[in-house]
């Protein structure tokens, strides 16, 4: 595993691509990087300031944690404070603040929170505590989805019956068509996401070729990967031909994986879902079908919230769909902080804010 | 300030400063705590006295490389020996939770006896209180340390200056990572183990050979990135790192690598960040390379004028970019 990742990060090959994408004749290109963990990627290694000017990247909107709606997060909360429960969460679900509160401090307050690092962990928690409802706060895209769907498919088979999921999983391309027909931004090549595509394969992202004519190219997380995406967007741009390619050979196909897809079938149903920033979208959420409606938290519990409403002066939806780059906004850096996050893209890791303000770039940087 | 305290205000970050400087150091301010040194030093008959204190709380007790007795010796040994002081006397206070097994107590005490030996300080006082069935996890530990400073060595986090060479002694992130994987049941082929270890003749050696060092500082919690930023700002300098610098073992590489994480903010045990003119650097090297804590030693980057209070990282294609404090705990990627 090792010097494959290596080879990805050799300094020598990444420059010879930025030489190659320089050589190219295009005109200005706007490239969208769907993935959080693409725009950190971006900024650890400072690849924007290899590219040529007229090379813009725009992050999008592929931060599960980042693109859950407010009133889901409120949701999330107030079940989490339902006297008896264990709700267990991905850590970086804590700190987002909900209109009322956060996970971290409902836990303060003596909320049973358990921050775990996958399904597994939940469902062994469920073991060890068989008297009370454990639930799972379910966030995540197709990469982690096919867990959740796992780990739903094994408590009934072991018949775990005090485990169950608050599913906010969804779905990537449903909303890659909605922020393309909302048509507030320029696109002219799509960086897809690397782990979700290694789930879904390609397939799914034909109908941005066919229906907008925009470039896609499905990368990886190193820096070759994505100055090699960048130079096939732009090789597909100037040849006038785009189409979905793939630059991430080592982890994807086309086809994707089955077994995980089958799995997602079985368990969860397409359903609409509320986005941060981009309101609902239909068949972009993954709900839980009634064969495992004993183990939807949503069924299995009264959950009452006040009215949602986001931070006051908070533009994560602005730039979840690319309308603002984050230090655009009025709070970044100086309300908003990393340790002290108003909205949620300045929560995750995978948080266009976040990445901004933890890489940022130094004015010495760009001499 | 949080109304309550979160688990956030215990990673070493940002939280964990705000804390200390708004809660401790506004109510509790003096000459000494106003240093914010991994030690007080403290004047007394015939020279200085370094003073310390720290508090172990690791799950599990047991991990590849120690436990929590080598934990909070050497914890202590290296707070004082960072300080320019030869540790000598600790202190040791242990918090048991009802229905340990008394041969877990034993194994941490003779790893106790063992580690006090070689760093050659005495345990010379203690005590024990044991708390009901869930109110602490296992064993939790507090030492207090005291060494005497050798004359003439002037360390302090606020002593960097311009032109300084950094020095890491050796691999960054074993320890957190070998914590994690234990912790999350990561199984994981390779050489991981925590780097625990007391670092005070191998800083004897370096202070013998570099007696003008102007600060060292062992990177725990937080991690190298959080400890360059504190030093940055004590001493107000900015810092330049090369990325292709820094020694991680491939293991621990590895495993940041698929959790998501970066080595620069996982913690150390057995490690030092020393700042020293650049001419005494390569002497430096060669009696780090010699002692078996000091093997890896490399120089990391070098001090400047520029950006004061901030850390660059300069990355192995040439680009740039800020090295940040550890804002809260570190997490593993979702998507």
């Amino acid at each position: 595993m090792q010097p494959a990742v290596n080879d990805f990060r050799n300094s020598e090959l990444a420059l010879a691509l930025v030489q190659k994408i320089k050589q190219r004749t295009h005109a200005k290109a706007h490239l969208m990087e769907f993935c959080g963990s693409h725009t950190a990627a971006i900024l650890k290694y400072g690849l924007r300031q290899l590219l040529p000017r007229d090379v813009e990247m725009l992050s999008g909107p592929g931060c599960p944690v980042c693109v859950t709606d407010q009133q889901d997060i409120d949701r999330a909360i107030a079940l989490a404070q339902t006297p008896g429960i264990i709700m267990c969460t991905f850590g970086d679900m804590l700190k987002v603040p909900g209109t009322y509160a956060s996970l971290q401090q409902a836990r303060a307050e003596g909320c049973d929170v358990r921050t775990v690092y996958s399904t597994l962990d939940a469902l062994e928690i469920a073991r060890q505590n068989t008297d009370k409802p454990v639930v799972f706060l379910g966030v995540g895209f197709e990469t982690t989805a096919p867990t959740i769907a796992a780990s739903i498919a094994l408590a009934k088979s072991q018949q775990l019956r005090n485990y169950s999921v608050f599913s906010l999983a969804k779905l990537c391309p449903p909303v890659m068509k909605a922020l393309l027909d909302g048509g507030e931004i320029k696109i002219d090549g799509i960086i897809c996401p690397g782990h979700v595509s290694a789930i879904i394969g390609s397939h799914p992202y034909e109908f941005i070729v066919r229906d907008y004519g925009i470039a896609c190219v499905v990368a990886g997380f190193e820096p070759v990967d994505i100055l090699m995406a960048v130079d096939m967007l732009l090789a597909q741009m100037e040849n006038g031909r785009p189409q979905v390619e793939i630059a991430y050979g080592r982890s994807v196909s086309p086809e994707g994986n089955k077994r995980a897809q089958e799995l997602l079938s079985e368990v969860f149903e397409p359903q609409a879902a509320r986005w941060r920033g981009v309101g609902t979208v239909g068949g972009s959420g993954y709900k839980i079908c009634d064969a495992y409606k004993a183990f939807d938290a949503e069924r299995l519990f009264e959950i009452k919230t006040g009215p949602a409403k986001e931070p006051a002066g908070c533009r994560c939806g602005d730039v979840l769909r690319g309308i603002i780059n984050p230090p655009e906004c009025p709070l970044f850096g100086r309300i908003c902080l990393p340790e002290r996050p108003t909205g949620p893209c300045m929560v995750s890791g995978e948080g266009a804010c976040a990445s901004y303000y933890l890489f940022g770039e130094t004015i010495s940087a760009v001499e | 300030m949080e109304e309550r305290i979160l688990m956030a205000h215990g990673s070493g970050g940002k939280l964990s400063h705000e804390l200390i400087t708004q809660c401790f150091a506004s109510k509790l301010d003096n000459q000494w705590l106003s240093r914010m040194d991994d030690a007080a030093v403290i004047d007394c008959a015939g020279g200085q006295l370094a003073f310390t204190t720290d508090s172990y709380v690791v799950t599990p007790l047991f991990f590849p490389g120690g436990d929590i007795g080598k934990l909070a010796v050497c914890g202590t040994v290296n707070d004082l020996a960072v300080s320019g002081a030869v540790p000598q006397y600790l202190s040791l206070s242990f918090i048991l939770e009802e229905g340990l097994l008394i041969a877990d107590l034993e194994r941490v005490i003779d790893s106790i006896q063992r580690t006090a030996a070689e760093a050659n300080v005495a345990i010379v006082t203690g005590d024990t209180k044991v708390v009901p069935h869930g109110k602490a996890d296992g064993i939790f530990i507090n030492t207090s340390g005291i060494g005497r400073v050798l004359p003439d060595i002037k360390v302090s986090g606020s002593n960097v200056r311009a032109g300084d060479a950094i020095i890491i002694s050796g691999n960054v992130g074993d320890h957190g990572m070998t914590i994690m994987a234990q912790r999350e049941g990561l199984r994981f082929d390779g050489d991981l183990a925590s780097d625990c270890a007391p670092l005070n003749a191998l800083i004897a050696d370096m202070l013998d050979v570099c007696p003008q060092m102007h600060c060292m500082r062992d990177p725990t919690r937080g991690g190298v990135a959080t400890t360059l930023n504190e030093i940055a700002a004590q001493s107000g300098v900015g810092m330049l790192i090369g990325d292709d610098t820094i020694p991680v073992r491939p293991s621990v590489r590895a495993l940041c690598d698929m959790l998501g994480l970066d080595p620069l903010y996982v913690a150390n045990e057995g490690k030092l960040l020393a700042f020293a003119p650049a001419d005494a650097a390569e002497s430096l090297l060669g009696v780090m390379h010699a002692s078996k804590y000091g093997r890896d030693a490399a120089v990391i980057g070098t001090v400047t004028a520029d950006n004061p209070g901030q850390v660059v990282l300069r990355t192995k294609l040439g680009t740039s970019r800020i090295l940040a404090m550890l804002a809260g705990d570190i997490l593993p990627r979702i998507c």
